[in-house]
């Protein structure tokens, strides 16, 4: 529990659960909750080098801040999602691919 | 003890991280990222850092969450329950993941990281919300206006007739 590497692995793997989830989804709220691991694993990195870095506080600013473009970025996705389905009552993401109807 | 204790967060996270990415029911994967989110909560407080943990319980799990659970609810077809969620592209998505993690895990292993040796703090709060206040006042206030911009852009967004 004290070895930076186990955290970076811990990181390394959501990281790649997500991109994982991101390319495979269809739904896109799936996509979305695909993205917030990818946004959790690189928060972890940021705090995990804050610590082994000499408990440097600059990396749990970065964090908070991700955290909040997340919380911004999943209000105005859900946002176009909900928008997206109203007007092609699906939200499947290779179905809703063109820019216009 | 505390080691025994950060291995089952460790694994709860990772696990509780494939069942979001690997379930078919959209609801239930919610919930493994309920799980997922407590598990970093959990990696953070073990990194020393209680302020990041409790705004990530709080953001994290009283707020995205919650949305995203709302945004599941409103667009769910009961029709489409058994159709299946993921596309074509499983199989090359896995290989693809797996070089990532190969690559990614050299990377980690390989890299002579540096560490410097620190104290465990009382509480991080005071420290980051000086830093906030001081050196990082810009980005602070640039936040707070992209979340209202945000939050105006999503109100418009999703109004009836738009």
């Amino acid at each position: 529990m004290d070895q930076l590497t186990n955290y970076l692995f811990i990181a390394a793997v959501l990281f790649s659960l997500g991109v994982f989830g991101v390319i495979t989804r269809r739904n896109g709220i799936a996509v979305l909750m695909g993205v917030e691991l990818i946004l959790n694993a690189a928060n972890l990195n940021f705090v995990a080098f804050s610590r082994f870095g000499g408990m440097n506080l600059d990396g749990h600013i970065f964090g908070l801040i991700v955290i909040v473009l997340a919380a911004a970025e999943a209000a105005v996705a859900l946002a176009i999602i909900i928008n997206i389905y109203n007007n092609l009552n699906t939200i499947n993401v290779d179905d809703a691919s063109s820019m216009k109807q | 003890m505390a080691d025994m204790v950060f291995w089952c967060i460790a694994a709860l996270t990772v696990i509780s991280a494939a069942f979001v990415v690997l379930n078919n029911q959209l609801l239930y994967a919610a919930i493994g990222l309920l799980f997922t989110l407590f598990g970093v909560a959990g990696l953070y407080v073990f990194l020393w850092a209680d302020f990041i943990a409790g705004v990530q319980l709080l953001v994290y799990i009283g707020g995205i969450l919650v949305l995203i659970i709302f945004g599941i609810m409103l667009t769910n077809q009961i029709s489409s329950v058994r159709l299946s969620q993921t596309n074509v592209q499983q199989g090359v998505g896995a290989v693809v993941v797996t070089w990532l993690f190969i690559f990614l895990s050299m990377v980690i292993s390989k890299t002579p990281w540096l560490i410097r040796p620190a104290l465990e703090p009382e509480s991080t709060t005071a420290g980051v919300g000086t830093l906030l206040l001081t050196r990082y006042l810009l980005p602070f206030e640039v936040i707070s206006v992209l979340l209202l911009g945000a939050l105006i852009g999503a109100a418009v967004l999703s109004r009836e007739g738009n």
